[in-house]
């Protein structure tokens, strides 16, 4: 491969938003006829990478090199003129129009007085169809198609113009194994042409069976390029979460109290499967595994908000059906959501307001909401969580990501719930407050709360953590005390190389 | 911070000083440009003003409670044609003849709860079918005009009560009923969207519905008390001023829902649900009046008010969008 000329070369790229370095100096090479993943977890600058290479995002600072000619990608429409083309996750497809118009769109043959030259469109599609191998034409409407021949009207669109480099965004989300047999094979196809790809995925059989070589992100860092032949899962993970880990723990444990939840074969569908775990007053439970790996479904099950299909829960020793969120919170049951503005947040009000949403209708003097007993709630839980807000008419809106974080908290603490379920705590949140949040979520098993903590960063799993929960693909496949665990075993359990016992 | 402030004061106070700007331009206009020989900025004038802005303004009201938990209603204006006749015809029901006037406040009362039952199919239908609110009440728009077409044909339905007139016409410091009843609508709604539970609920539903799902409120009862208010405040707005007219054509009320929409916009309130005040609707009430009224005072066409103001409407979503755009990072297509 060497001495050839790069299909595709990124150079230090630097990606800022308001209080974020989302990209740091990313630089990577895609060889023509190169399969090359591009793996990291959510948040470490994927998305955001692509979106600079897709011309959606202005880079800060780096270069980018098609061919080795430098080219700046001015929108979208410059970045397909240059032979960089996207197939998203998410399909952008005109449900009623033909696929003939979907792959050409915007850029229809014409005849004069612009009509539609429908003879060559239809040709030309069918000439792409045909190299796919799909069992459609090109006059089929999209949305009769199967999602998984929907992708395949979208990888069609990357093969009309010539591409020197075609990213895949997650596109086995939806497909069956046969059909990833077939988009393995386009792949293969793509390859032997010359075409540089980039391959996006959390799936790390598909990545060890396809690609040539892997870059990790983290952080919004480049972590570096590792030989797919030459390298295991379990080294590629290790990469993707990081080694520099503080194992201090925040705070002193106390002895943990009765059982306050109890879950026992609790299963959604394929979601996650067969859950069998239990957390007791004053002691925080974590739960670690990679995106995916069903965690958030269960905070979401016993919040209420899926349906389980199989499995029992107990609160107290008492076997309980949660229906609702209504139903969690009144029976002590609250959840901090993984993604604060869109699940937690109302972003357009006040602190006071937020943390006192869940709770208005009982703090009422006659007709109206008594404001003086709101405030004193929200004074009592900026002084407890050290909330640093102005004053609480301040919108949520424009407080830091750490502080809206504790509103949340704070809301949630407010309901005095007896088991407190906190997904991702420190998403998006910079690096002091996160240890501030940790000695919170410490100190609230100190008081007596029964504390689940879910996270995909494994330094927060173990500062926060009595006891460590491994999921792996919906299925608990370990479960460690904070003295046993060490990182290779848990990074082991949660690749899913660990088949041992659940305890 | 000092540029929050700033902010906050153009965006909450720029309707009363586009309404100062206003009364400035037509009375300066008036005076040295059309030579009216009469003032604009008069009592009595602005007294006038306020009356003619109730029909709409009351509609106004329960329209903003609605766009805030994030729905529309665009069958208001048939409601109001509708509770029209209700409240005319009832009084001319036999049993309501032989009660003589007593019969008033009873006819009203019927014509209220229409309005409010009407209020509810809508908020029924879209809290139980989950249909879009737009498509619901534009089906609810066709479906209550039928019925008012159905009672009488093309012919209006009259009742001409003295009573009735004088209640309308009845006034304090030279302020009739009709703004009378606006203003202590604004204020007891006011009242119930910043003061109560369900105001506060209904801001949080229209502002982040997942986030109030998830902190336990239920969306659809609070939805369905704000398809209820509007439906009852369009009737409330039809009783004060059919008291006075006595006589409904069936075309009444269309496009009330369209102006009512439009103060509400200029008041500030958001399309999507979650920011608004019932402050901000008055005063894009009172804009909309003055226009009117300024543009016939310096002798305008009065057909031109209306693309006077579109324009404006169109102006002020135009600086609302540079002045709140998102990240700079926003797309532009």
């Amino acid at each position: 491969m060497t001495g050839q000329t790069p299909a595709l070369r990124l150079d230090g790229i630097v990606k800022d938003f308001p209080g974020v370095r989302a990209l740091d100096g990313v630089s990577f090479t895609v060889m023509p006829g190169e399969v090359h993943a591009l793996m990291g977890e959510n948040g470490a600058g994927k998305s955001t990478l692509m979106k600079v290479l897709g011309g959606i995002y202005q880079p800060d600072a780096g270069r980018i090199y098609i061919a080795e000619r430098e080219t700046r990608m001015k929108g979208p429409l410059e970045a397909k003129a240059n032979g960089v083309m996207f197939i998203h996750q998410e399909l952008s497809l005109a449900q009623e129009l033909s696929v003939a118009e979907n792959i050409y769109l915007g850029e229809l043959p014409r005849k004069s007085f612009g009509r539609v030259d429908w003879p060559t469109l239809y040709a030309r599609t069918d000439a792409i169809l045909e190299k796919l191998r799909v069992g459609f034409t090109a006059r089929t409407r999209v949305g009769e198609l199967s999602i998984a021949n929907q992708q395949m009207v979208e990888i069609a669109r990357a093969l009309t113009v010539d591409a020197k480099a075609v990213i895949f965004d997650e596109p086995t989300a939806s497909l069956t194994d046969a059909e990833k047999v077939v988009l393995f094979d386009v792949i293969a196809d793509l390859k032997a042409q010359g075409v540089g790809i980039i391959y996006i995925s959390h799936r790390m059989e598909e990545i060890f069976r396809i690609t040539d070589r892997i870059s990790v992100l983290r952080d919004g860092e480049y972590r570096g390029t590792l030989d797919t032949a030459q390298t295991d899962e379990t080294e590629v993970t290790q990469m993707m979460i990081g080694r520099k880990l503080d194992l201090s723990r925040s705070a002193a444990t106390v002895e943990p109290g009765p059982v306050a939840l109890r879950v026992e074969g609790l299963s959604c569908g394929t979601l996650f499967r067969d859950a069998t775990f239990e957390v007791r007053e004053g002691e925080v439970l974590g739960f670690y595994g990679l995106v995916g790996a069903g965690r958030t479904e269960i905070a979401e099950t016993l919040f209420g908000l899926r349906k389980p299909t199989a499995g029992r829960i107990f609160l107290k020793g008492e076997e309980v059906t949660i229906s609702s969120p209504i139903d969690a919170i009144r029976k002590g049951i609250s959840l901090v959501p993984e993604s604060r503005k869109e699940q937690g947040l109302v972003l357009g009000m006040n602190c006071r307001d937020n943390i006192t949403l869940p709770q208005v209708a009982d703090l009422t003097a006659g007709p109206f909401v008594a404001d003086g007993a709101e405030i004193s709630i929200y004074d009592q839980y900026r002084d407890r969580l050290s909330i640093k807000s102005p004053s609480w008419r301040t919108l949520v809106g424009n407080l830091s990501g750490g502080n809206q974080q504790k509103i949340v908290i704070g809301k949630w603490l407010s309901m005095r719930p007896e088991v407190l379920i906190v997904d991702e705590p420190t998403r998006g949140i910079d690096v002091g407050s996160k240890s501030e949040i940790h000695n919170l979520l410490r100190d609230l098993a100190r008081q007596g709360y029964a504390v689940i903590v879910i996270s995909s960063e494994m330094p927060e799993v173990l500062q926060c953590s009595d006891r460590i929960v491994a999921m792996y693909n919906g299925t608990i496949m370990r479960e460690f005390t904070a003295e046993e665990v060490t990182e290779d075993s848990l990074i082991q359990a949660i690749s899913g190389l660990n088949s041992g016992a659940a305890a | 911070m000092k540029t929050d402030i700033l902010k906050k004061l153009v965006q909450n106070g720029a309707i009363w000083g586009f309404i100062l700007l206003q009364l400035v331009f037509f009375e300066l206009a008036g005076r040295y440009w059309a030579g009216s020989s009469t003032t604009f900025i008069d009592l009595d004038n602005l007294l006038l003003l306020l009356k003619q802005s109730a029909p709409i303004g009351i509609i106004a009201v329960g329209m903003t409670i609605v766009m805030v938990n994030g729905n529309i209603d665009l069958s208001v204006g048939a409601i109001y044609a509708l509770c029209g006749i209700v409240l005319l015809d009832s009084l001319g029901w036999p049993m309501m003849e032989a009660m003589g006037d007593g019969a008033i406040p009873l006819a009203m009362l019927i014509a209220l709860a229409t309005g409010c039952v009407l209020g509810l199919i809508n908020g029924l239908i879209v809290w139980k079918t989950g249909v879009d609110a737009f498509i619901v009440t534009l089906g609810a728009m066709l479906g209550y005009r039928g019925l008012v077409f159905m009672y009488n044909g093309e012919q209006p339905t009259s009742n001409l009560n003295w009573t009735m007139v004088d209640m309308a016409e009845w006034g304090i410091f030279g302020i009739q009923t009709p703004a009378l009843v606006l203003l202590f609508v604004v204020l007891v709604v006011w009242l119930v969207m910043t003061r109560t539970v369900h105001g506060r609920n209904a801001y949080a539903i229209g502002d982040n519905r997942e986030a109030a799902v998830n902190a336990g409120i239920r969306v659809g009862p609070h939805m369905l008390i704000n398809f209820a208010v509007i439906g009852f405040l369009a009737a409330l707005s039809a009783v004060v001023f059919y008291s006075g007219s006595g006589s409904v054509n069936p075309n009444d009320g269309m496009l009330f829902e369209l102006w009512a929409i439009t103060a509400v916009v200029l008041g500030g309130t958001k399309l999507t649900g979650g920011k608004g005040s019932i402050i901000g609707t008055l005063g894009g009430v009172i804009a909309i009046q003055l226009l009117r009224r300024g543009l016939n005072h310096i002798g305008a066409d009065t057909e031109t008010v209306n693309i006077v103001i579109g324009t404006i409407l169109i102006v002020v979503l135009l600086l609302d969008r540079q002045l709140n755009r998102k990240a700079s990072g926003e797309l532009k297509v």
